[in-house]
């Protein structure tokens, strides 16, 4: 390192300060533009400054490379724009989303939500009566028995795939895929014919749960067969050659390795049947006491508090129905960020 | 310049005499070969302490070479001394991988292919890559292969055909493939592809042409073809293959760089004539290479 | 070349290699395999348990179930169904159906695609992270999230946008509109899908795109070529197929949305092919609506659209599933 350490690294093709003040100030010019045409003309609204703004970025950026580098920059300029619009658009509805649900629901928070049923309470009734226990406690039996029907079968499916790749691995592989797009409502309405005509006759709290497996097992399945395709091939070779039994290595050696990434799994599975409504509406009921028997009786829900407020439709009862969103939305983002901090460990180590 | 310029006139960029007046005593003092072949054109690409880098690792250190327009010039070395990313940094390839930087100058014609403001595609075009597996666009048949360059680019030519064949012949393809140009470049040889991607390279009229170890992934018998056609292109442009075969640096290249890394990063150890390089060199080490003690 | 060498020499006929697996492996592997079959064994419940309930009516119905358009329970005097004037067809929900889910993939693709070359060959690294995770966080967002926020904030802002279309474009059949109620419309139901569904076509895509190979973008620089130049020669020709899919997928996904659909569409049984025409449904969304008051001959009818739903699905998801495996490791 004799030489070296007089030549410092540098990156001569990031772009100048030159540069930077060119594309800032194209930038601005269009911001201006946006603004003064949605002054002018009668095009309103907030999104009509994006579509302004964009356009007359392209237009700009089109005609300054276009006289500077000539038209296949010109171009590759016009593609950056559309692209970073494109990016834009479908980033909008999701800040629009969480914005809306934070400002909306945070009107109706109160501690009394995690202390209160609805059982002396109708939702219309002033927001800091009544709460959410009956509906948590459902949602979070719900979940769980679901849970326990699913990552079993799940996890299996992901192993067949991983470690016995037997001669059913394309049709399985293809039947979970199909298996992820059945819709919720379909899943519903099987339990229903399956179930709940031919023996219960009744809602209660684990029909529901059967017909959430039936959305949670692909996505545990999938997730669960990425992470073991990570699982370093020499681990089971290892395994196999210390003789041990397929058995053994797969149990002690190959779903210990993968175990964090089996519990994002399991996350992410919990993640998307947390707000699945319309099984829920068609096979659980929805009770306004808290019932922790998942065998009998009316379980109420989130989604289905949710719905039953949001349908109501008066000013409480809305008020009431973007709450529990809210909570519902937490309660997603920190599963799904759970989730996140965990493969991001593992990706790591 | 602009390209289209360049398109209609080559040997006229390669004659600028100026510049390798300018240049020249740089040159002479560092790296240059000793006494240039009568059938040089003149300097056409030079390297100025070049460094580079991945992430914190320096990968190659104070890299000065002079490329003569109308010779060969092989560079050798064992596996990770940096042969790869010194000519990737010529034609700023360098730059796509995440974490790259580099120092020094690249000059092309005397001016600073790095220097801001420099357009990097019109950098791109004048100085073409080959690389060690052929890869032609396999969407495309082997006409829109060759002027593939021209679409990328937009650059408009007036008779497509004429360039199509010039191209195809000068890679030493057009006999092989003149009756089946619509037919898709995935469906010829490794050794076809590999002359297909060499006269994709030419449809823009470079004036250097980079090989990274282009006849690695091919047979005997495709890379004796892929080496007469280098000897047949050095006389209109430079040339800078990278390669693993001493015997093929010896048979195609007119000068010879030897690069070395001790663990660090890589160095250049010699450079001059490939005669003298094989025969006489003048640092162990190259010496040790060339006769097959290591490496 | 190496293979002509082999048949050439005639190789020996393969050993059989056979291990005899011991007790402990064949129950794991039993256990596994079934447990693996469960995806098989539930989809056939599916479809066998719906088609048994559902029966009755498509043996009456036939295929004007899926043809006709009328839904109507009749009842005689005594309280009892009238066979002859019970009519179930499911064909305007059907067009409904495919109306929302067209929108939605209309919408939603050119977005997604342009989303997901942003992020493979645009974004800044770090930025990259965070926009994945933003838009992999949309898809895990419960349809009844989009469902109010659709209600309640695009829905305003949807129909200025249907009103310019009508004034703009109202020339167009699709865009026409007679009674003019633009209110719960097929098209705001199109964008709500739409919305649903960008993150799924967006990661599929992005998982397409990442996988072109590196020497041909590699190739195509060192020609000179720009970014966008690149992108168009090298990377929509592989991944178109695997944009095809994804959107396949997207479709999959649209078309069996139930209480999203239910929220924001004013479900009216009618076929409407007006997409600004406040009124509409899908199969999903009709179940939801019929099942609270339907007795059980109508519930029996239920079940055989929600057949036909599962059916669909699948056959969409399938051809999705056909082209992504497809356009993975293969050429162009």
């Amino acid at each position: 390192m004799s030489t070296a350490t007089l030549m410092k690294p540098q990156k001569p093709w990031q772009a100048s300060t030159q540069q930077r003040l060119i594309s800032a100030s194209v930038f601005l010019v269009a911001a201006a533009i946006s603004y003064g045409v949605v002054a002018a003309t009668p095009m309103k609204g907030k999104l009509a400054y994006v579509f302004v703004f964009f356009a007359s970025l392209s237009v700009l950026d089109f005609f300054f490379h276009l006289v500077t580098r000539g038209i296949s920059a010109a171009k590759d300029a016009v593609a950056r724009t559309v692209v970073a619009f494109g990016i834009c658009v479908a980033v909008l509805p999701i800040v629009s989303i969480l914005a809306t649900v934070f400002m909306r629901g945070y009107k109706g928070l109160h501690f009394g939500l995690f202390t209160h049923d609805m059982k002396l309470n109708s939702v219309s009734d002033p927001i800091a009566q009544g709460g959410l226990l009956h509906a948590l406690i459902g949602s979070t039996i719900l979940v769980l028995v679901a849970l326990v029907i699913s990552l079993p079968l799940g996890i299996l499916t992901a192993v067949y795939m991983t470690e016995i790749r037997g001669r059913f691995m394309r049709p399985i592989k293809f039947l979970v895929q199909a298996m992820s797009g059945v819709p919720s409502i379909v899943a519903g309405l099987f339990i229903l014919a399956a179930v709940v005509y031919p023996l219960t006759k009744s809602y209660s709290g684990f029909v529901g749960s059967l017909a959430l497996s039936i959305l949670m097992i692909p996505t545990i399945a999938r997730t669960s067969e990425e992470v073991l395709l990570l699982i370093p091939n020499d681990l089971r070779e290892a395994g196999v050659a210390l003789g041990g039994t397929q058995w053994r290595t797969v149990a002690m050696v190959v779903v210990p390795a993968a175990r964090s990434g089996l519990v994002t799994a399991m996350i992410l599975g919990i993640a998307r049947i947390a707000g699945e409504t319309a099984p829920v509406l068609l096979l659980s009921g929805g009770g306004d006491q808290v019932n922790a028997n998942p065998f009998s009786g009316p379980m109420g829900s989130l989604p289905f508090y949710i719905w039953k407020s949001y349908s109501v439709g008066t000013e409480e009862s809305i008020t009431r129905a973007w709450a529990a969103i809210l909570v519902l939305l937490v309660i997603v983002l920190v599963l799904f960020i759970s989730a996140r901090l965990l493969s991001e460990r593992r990706t790591n180590k | 310049m602009t390209t289209s310029e360049n398109q209609k006139d080559p040997e006229k960029n390669m004659q600028t005499p100026s510049v390798v007046s300018s240049l020249g005593s740089v040159a002479k003092t560092q790296s240059a070969p000793k006494s240039p072949g009568s059938q040089a054109l003149g300097v056409g690409l030079e390297a100025r302490g070049v460094h580079a880098w991945f992430g914190d690792r320096l990968v190659l250190e104070d890299m000065s070479l002079d490329f003569w327009s109308g010779t060969v010039t092989a560079l050798i070395g064992p596996s990770g001394c940096g042969k790869s990313t010194f000519i990737r940094t010529l034609n700023r390839m360098h730059e796509f991988i995440p974490g790259a930087a580099m120092a020094g100058s690249v000059l092309l014609n005397g001016q600073d292919v790095y220097a801001p403001g420099t357009d990097v595609t019109k950098i791109r075009l004048k100085i073409g890559m080959v690389f060690q597996k052929p890869n032609p666009f396999p969407s495309m048949t082997i006409s829109e292969n060759v002027l593939a360059g021209l679409k990328l680019a937009q650059i408009k030519v007036e008779n497509k055909d004429d360039l199509l064949q010039e191209c195809l012949e000068r890679a030493g393809l057009w006999n092989e493939v003149k009756d089946r140009l619509g037919a898709y470049g995935g469906s010829l040889s490794g050794g076809q592809q590999q002359r297909l991607c060499i006269a994709r390279s030419l449809a823009v009229r470079p004036e250097v042409l980079l090989m990274d170890e282009p006849c690695s992934a091919l047979d005997p018998g495709s890379t004796l073809k892929i080496e007469e056609t280098i000897s047949h292109l050095s006389s209109t442009m430079t040339i800078i293959i990278v390669t693993h075969n001493m015997q093929q640096a010896a048979r195609v290249s007119d000068y010879t760089a030897f690069f070395l890394s001790d663990g660090g990063p890589g160095k250049m150890v010699e450079v001059g004539p490939t005669g003298e390089i094989f025969s006489r060199p003048k640092d162990k080490r190259t010496e040790n290479y060339v006769t097959g003690r290591f490496g | 070349m190496s293979q002509d060498l082999l048949s050439a020499v005639a190789p020996p006929a393969k050993r059989e290699i056979t291990t005899k697996p011991r007790f402990s492996d064949k129950v794991f592997r039993g256990v596994v395999t079934s447990g693996a079959l469960s995806s098989l064994f539930i989809l056939s419940l599916i479809f066998l348990f719906l088609a048994f309930q559902g029966f009755s009516v498509l043996r009456t119905e036939g295929f004007s179930f899926i043809t006709t358009s009328s839904w109507q329970v009749v009842l005689d005097d005594a309280g009892n169904i009238d066979p002859t004037a019970t009519v179930f067809g499911l064909g305007a929900m059907l067009v409904g159906t495919m109306l929302c889910a067209f929108i939605a993939i209309i919408v939603a693709v050119p977005i997604s695609v342009l989303s997901a070359l942003y992020l493979n060959f645009y974004a800044p690294a770090f930025l990259k992270k965070i926009m994945v995770a933003v838009v992999d966080l949309m898809a895990a967002f419960p349809s009844i999230l989009f469902g109010l926020w659709g209600f309640f904030i695009l829905m305003p802002s949807a129909e200025y946008w249907a009103k310019l279309l009508h004034h703009y474009l109202g020339f167009i059949p699709v865009f026409q509109l007679d009674p003019l109620v633009f209110t719960r419309s097929p098209f705001v139901a199109g964008l709500v899908l739409a919305i649903m569904v960008i993150p799924i076509v967006t990661s599929v895509s992005r998982e397409v795109f990442s996988q072109t190979p590196l020497d041909r973008i590699q190739a195509a620089y060192a020609l000179g070529a720009t970014r966008w130049s690149m992108i168009r020669a090298v990377v929509l020709p592989y991944g178109r197929s695997g944009i095809v899919g994804g959107a396949m997928l997207g479709l999959g996904r649209a078309m069996g949305e139930t209480v999203a659909v239910y929220t924001v569409l004013n479900v009216v049984y009618q076929v409407n092919w007006h997409v600004l025409l406040g009124a509409g449904g899908n199969v999903a969304s009709m179940i939801l609506l019929k099942f609270g008051e339907a007795g059980p001959q109508e519930i029996k009818a239920l079940m055989a659209a929600g057949l036909i739903l599962f059916l669909m699905t699948l056959v969409v998801n399938s051809i999705a599933d056909f082209i992504v495996a497809r356009s993975g490791g293969k050429g162009r």
